[in-house]
């Protein structure tokens, strides 16, 4: 009875040891970091989203978009994340204060998109890319999300938002593609996504 | 213990009161313990292979259209982003976990020698599991996955998992409490350890990122403890147990050594709690996690080693075995997976080699290499040596047992032996910044082509399993009044079982 007391009590004890380390100790460190007020801008880092971008996260977490999209820069001198443009500096825990959930990511099938809002400001581009990556990023393997947009009958002119299609990929005629409001919200997010407030422990 | 006959091992044919040579068990009470485990585990076993056929065609739409980007995007279910993380669960939540906990449940009730308590309650809970698994994976193509890899159900599935695994640990409980015999096997340290750790695991996980979820980056490092831990302290003590049992089981020989034993459990228990961080190397964390981890891989090769040394040097001389008894093949090839595996991981953890592979799909091929070529292969040898206890019948054909394991084998080299190197070109590519990213991505195309190929040769394997599981399953529906260990069939010509 002994050997076993003995036994779990040692499964115990290195199960806590684990626990304490890797969960509990990270709260210790990074529990109570807080946005703070860049000097240079008087804005808070990491900014509160806007109501279009938080929805637009939703939507990036419901289609599995963090499967292929890291959104996390190494530093400099690990990998090749700044000389891709990736970021001007490295992500650090407070860019991530606000994140729900925290979408860091484990893959790079496509490229980081930590400060996708800084690298590509066009919200038509992104949509235009939504609906046909291969069109707007040739060589791309991104799925296209059609289903985010609608074909519908064209009233007398374009309505605003139509997107602007080449010939192989117009709708009939009299007909135009519109986002609906999720790709939109999607756009908002990506657009947001910006880590590079001057912070001092990211110098 | 007495010395292997030189018989091959049929098992495999027939189902019989095989263990008549172990000490303090009568053939009766082997009967009693298998009749009690028959239904529930049969049916872990049963919807563990639906959920393998349903993972499987989700894996190879999702392989697909990572080169055929075009291939089914009308609907938004059908989007790899949401095929992805259906396949996962499918094959860990659905097939690993339901094959570890049937193999856990058999394996602890019969070295414990006691029968499942109440084994309507762990039929219920297979049960449950089960509709937690129907409506996850509807959750998930439906859009409400979590967005943290390997919890992503939606948090209203995690409690009924849990209900689940409690109803089934119940059953087992009196079996882990009891042993007549005086030392425990090395296999019940895996088996109890596992069983005690993974609700620990599971439930800290889900409270603090799905209940309460803990703020920022520190979610991250939750999420990796949680992923690295569901391999390292739930699926490998599964599997090192079922190994520790079946190994010397099948060929009749005992342990090698015991002190060899001791380190490689002891050496998982301390180091193996405290991987994962290295999934996170460079990213926002504190750099010290990422170091512990690394260091900690590097101790956990103790682990690999000792038990990697002790499970070959039991097998040596008996290898042999292998043109016979098929489910050991199974078994060899899951034990040395686990070596290669293992140290696979900790070479990849290193800085200097993760700055190359981390984001790449060397990850992915890792994944596989331990759950699939390791404990998959393992857990397959499992169900053919205890099916055909709980049916009562043979399985009908050694040559699809013959023609899964090779399908397997070749599949999974093909696999890795595709990924590992394109992960690692890929990797290449994408540290050196005069490569455009678009080039990056059409130089992996090749490999993943490849990868689908490997796909529908593992995918082949599987069918076969599948149907030689439904064939059994109707050939003893056919013959129901056969006794469940037919006194004719024959004697099994081995005997010792993993006592140290």
């Amino acid at each position: 009875m002994k050997g076993r007391r003995l036994f779990f009590a040692g499964i115990l004890i290195a199960f806590a040891g684990s626990w304490f380390g890797l969960v509990y100790a990270p709260q210790i460190q990074l529990g109570r970091l807080e946005a703070v007020e860049i000097a240079e801008t008087g804005e808070f880092h990491p900014p509160a989203l806007p109501g279009s971008a938080r929805r637009g996260r939703e939507v990036y977490r419901a289609h599995g978009c963090f499967y292929c999209h890291s959104q996390q820069v190494r530093p400099p001198g690990f990998g090749a994340d700044s000389a891709r443009n990736w970021g001007p500096r490295r992500t650090v825990a407070r860019d991530y204060l606000r994140d729900q959930p925290v979408l860091l990511g484990t893959m790079r099938t496509g490229p980081d998109l930590a400060n996708a809002g800084l690298r590509q400001t066009n919200a038509a581009w992104h949509l235009l890319h939504l609906y046909s990556p291969a069109l707007a990023s040739p060589g791309s393997i991104m799925p296209p999300f059609r289903f985010l947009f609608e074909t519908r009958k064209a009233g007398a002119g374009r309505s605003a938002g139509a997107l602007d299609l080449p010939a192989e990929l117009a709708p009939p005629a009299g007909c135009e593609v519109i986002p609906k409001p999720a790709a939109r919200d999607l756009v908002d997010y990506l657009l947001n996504l910006k880590a590079a407030a001057p912070l001092p422990e990211a110098r | 213990m007495k010395p292997a006959s030189t018989q091959p091992c049929p098992e495999w044919q027939a189902p019989s009161p095989a263990d008549a040579g172990d000490p303090g068990c009568s053939p009766a009470s082997l009967a009693a313990i298998d009749a009690s485990c028959r239904k529930p585990i049969l049916l872990l076993f049963g919807a563990g292979v639906v959920w393998l056929m349903i993972g499987t065609v989700l894996a190879l739409l999702a392989s697909w259209k990572l080169h055929e980007p075009a291939l089914l995007t009308d609907h938004a279910w059908l989007t790899f982003g949401r095929i992805r993380p259906a396949h996962t669960h499918a094959v860990v939540y659905g097939f690993a976990f339901q094959a570890a906990m049937g193999v856990t449940l058999w394996l602890v009730s019969r070295l414990g020698r006691t029968p499942l308590w109440h084994p309507g309650i762990a039929t219920c809970g297979a049960l449950f599991w089960n509709l937690g698994m129907v409506i996850g994976t509807a959750a998930l193509l439906g859009g409400e996955s979590t967005g943290i890899e390997w919890l992503e159900f939606p948090r209203y599935v995690s409690p009924i998992l849990f209900a689940s695994y409690a109803l089934m640990g119940i059953a087992g409980m009196p079996a882990l409490g009891s042993r007549p015999q005086r030392r425990w096997f090395v296999s019940q340290w895996y088996l109890l350890a596992a069983v005690f750790w993974f609700p620990w695991l599971y439930s800290t996980a889900n409270i603090l990122l799905l209940f309460e979820p803990v703020r920022g980056a520190a979610q991250a490092t939750v999420n990796w403890w949680y992923g690295s831990n569901l391999l390292a302290l739930w699926f490998t003590p599964v599997g090192l147990g079922a190994l520790y049992y079946f190994v010397p089981k099948r060929i009749g020989q005992p342990v090698h050594s015991h002190a060899l034993a001791v380190i490689g459990f002891g050496s998982l228990a301390l180091w193996g709690g405290w991987g994962g961080m290295q999934h996170l190397v460079g990213g926002p964390i504190p750099a010290w996690l990422v170091t512990v981890s690394i260091a900690a891989g590097l101790m956990l090769m103790t682990s690999v080693a000792a038990n990697a040394v002790n499970l070959h040097q039991t097998m040596a001389g008996h290898f042999h075995r292998l043109r016979q008894d098929l489910a050991l093949r199974f078994m060899v090839f899951g034990g040395m997976s686990f070596a290669l595996a293992g140290l696979c991981g900790m070479l990849m953890a290193l800085r200097s080699i993760s700055e190359i592979t981390h984001f790449t799909h060397l990850t992915i091929a890792h994944a596989h290499h331990g759950l699939y070529a390791f404990f998959s292969m393992v857990m397959f040898g499992s169900i053919y040596s205890i099916a055909p206890r709980l049916t009562g019948c043979p399985w009908p054909s050694p040559r699809l047992i013959s023609l899964h394991f090779w399908t397997a084998a070749v599949g999974l080299l093909l696999y890795l032996g595709v990924l590992i190197p394109g992960g690692i070109a890929q990797g290449l590519a994408m540290n050196s910044p005069d490569i455009p990213f678009l080039e990056v991505v059409r130089g992996t195309i090749p490999y993943l082509r490849l990868r689908t190929a490997a796909g529908f040769v593992l995918a082949a394997s599987h069918t076969v399993f599948f149907v030689h599981l439904a064939w059994m399953t109707a050939s003893r529906v056919r013959d129901r009044d056969r006794p469940l260990h037919d006194a004719t069939a024959h004697a099994i010509p081995i005997s010792g079982g993993s006592a140290p």
